[in-house]
């Protein structure tokens, strides 16, 4: 007897929870509103990327022109696939020391697997992501991007 | 009655006696089969796109997305447009296939489903042909479509395609069962399988409200089975994308997997038609007993639009179930059969008979 109960309460129990799941579909259905696909060519102007979308890598500079790459050259030796050449250069400071600093961070774009390990290992933060990603180009030599802009230098050399 | 207004059988018949007034009977005979195959080409062709395209409108929306929307205004030439790439893709023929029933078995299945349209009224009085056992026509001619699976699957000459063709006899053999069983409710309580009759007894109103509890358990009973029969979701598992690439039509290219594709659209248009004529009252507009001035005012609203009103209904729920629910495991499926819905049949119809004995249905 108890089985015939178990297998009746059963049918129940299944048409019920298909009708949740119905549920929820069917409130998908109605609300247009919440459509998550975005228009990409048209809504090119307002389109906003995520902050941890990997775009293209960049050397953040501020308003005065200073970058913080000491030109140590570890994101040279972490990228695996040899998309950064870190060319250094040597300036006698004010007390007469030698010191390093980076003469052009050369990033080949057309390499790069935006894998972030020069990012994550750098270790003063001079690396970041940028949020663009239209990358095509006619000429497969604008891949190649020097990413210190001419000029620049490194912060802590302000105080010196 | 009121619905009689929008009859086209003087529209048919006037087409009838015009062909057989001009030529003689013999080609009279022939241009009226030629003229009513045309016509249900056309119309095949047309329903089939536009059911696709609401497939992936209705799959979209429920998934929170858009759905075809660039290939004319909404996407609604997006389907032609993938139409024409497949007709001039290449027909691959497989070294190892058995090139006669690879080449044939498209043709089967989607015959079977052409046959089956051809029996279904639309409106009064358009009706292509009336056999006086329409319901048990159906389903004969339906039921050959799988013959074309099997064929498919066998002569792909791949173990996917035989697998794929192999659940899917498995599967129709047995939910046939209760596609019958849950038509033969109706047909306990019309009395009758022509399909006209049919209709006309649900003049006063629809079996599904006439015919209360046990016609509306029937009518679930064949939607479920009638999905199965179709081998669409949750029921898919002679295609089963995750498990064996396409199924039966894993080695079709070009236009025969169109075949295929459209066949399949077209046996769930066939489902929804049959579910709507029998369950639903074909095109037999809304009536209420004792409401006289509610029914003249449906009356108004052409039989045809009934017809389509009625069948949409049902595709859509169709579309939600199948973008619901996960697809079933083989023994799975059969357990749901064998175990749920036969037993729910076979007991829903003594019910259904006791029913019609005592007279306590509404009448």
């Amino acid at each position: 007897m108890k089985s015939i109960f178990d297998y009746i309460a059963g049918i129940f129990k299944g048409v019920w929870s298909l009708l949740k799941g119905m549920t929820i579909t069917g409130k998908y259905f109605i609300r247009l509103d919440k459509i998550v696909t975005q228009k990409y060519p048209e809504n090119r102007k307002k389109l906003k990327m995520y902050d941890r979308f990997k775009g293209e890598l960049i050397m953040p500079h501020d308003a005065n022109n200073f970058h913080k790459c000491n030109g140590c050259g570890i994101c040279e030796m972490n990228c695996p696939n040899g998309s950064i050449e870190v060319i250094s250069d040597k300036i006698i400071t004010s007390e007469g020391k030698s010191k390093r600093i980076i003469g052009t961070h050369i990033y080949h774009l057309s390499m790069c697997t935006f894998c972030g390990l020069c990012v994550k290992s750098c270790p003063s933060n001079a690396l970041a992501f940028s949020q663009e990603f239209e990358h095509a180009v006619f000429d497969r030599n604008k891949l190649t991007k020097v990413l210190n802009n001419p000029g620049s230098s490194l912060v802590k050399d302000l105080a010196e | 009655m009121g619905y009689q207004k929008y009859d086209l059988a003087p529209l048919t018949h006037s087409i009838d006696q015009f062909l057989y007034s001009h030529l003689s009977s013999t080609w009279a005979f022939l241009a009226e089969m030629t003229l009513i195959g045309v016509v249900f080409l056309i119309f095949y062709a047309v329903i089939g796109l536009y059911l696709v395209l609401a497939e992936r409108k209705v799959c979209a929306f429920m998934q929170n997305r858009i759905g075809p929307n660039r290939v004319g205004w909404f996407g609604v030439i997006q389907t032609i447009a993938d139409l024409f790439k497949l007709l001039l893709k290449e027909l691959i023929t497989i070294r190892k296939a058995d090139k006669l029933l690879f080449n044939i078995a498209p043709f089967i299945v989607i015959i079977a489903s052409f046959l089956g349209i051809a029996a279904i009224p639309f409106a009064m009085g358009l009706h292509a042909i009336d056999f006086n056992i329409g319901i048990f026509y159906i389903m004969a001619v339906s039921s050959v479509g799988v013959v074309g699976i099997l064929i498919a699957g066998w002569s792909s000459n791949n173990k996917y395609s035989l697998i794929g063709a192999m659940r899917s006899g498995a599967q129709i053999v047995s939910y046939e069962l209760s596609v019958g069983l849950s038509l033969l409710v109706i047909v306990i309580y019309s009395g009758t399988l022509q399909l006209s009759t049919l209709v006309e007894s649900q003049a006063d109103a629809w079996w599904i409200i006439k015919g209360h509890i046990p016609a509306i358990l029937a009518f679930f009973v064949f939607v479920t089975a009638g999905t199965a029969e179709t081998n669409r979701g949750p029921f898919d598992l002679a295609e089963a994308e995750s498990e064996l690439t396409a199924g039966f039509h894993t080695e079709y290219s070009g236009i025969k997997f169109a075949f295929f594709f459209l066949a399949e659209y077209m046996n769930m248009f066939l489902v929804a038609s049959v579910a709507a004529t029998v369950f639903l009252g074909g095109w037999m507009p809304l009536h209420i007993p004792g409401m006289e001035g509610f029914n003249n005012a449906m009356d108004f609203i052409p039989p045809i639009v009934w017809y389509f009103g009625k069948t949409a209904f049902v595709i859509f729920l169709m579309m939600w179930i199948k973008w619901t629910f996960p697809r079933l495991r083989i023994d799975q499926l059969l357990n749901l059969e064998w175990k749920y819905l036969l037993p729910i049949n076979l007991v829903n119809i003594v019910v259904v008979a006791l029913i019609v004995l005592m007279g306590w249905y509404i009448k």
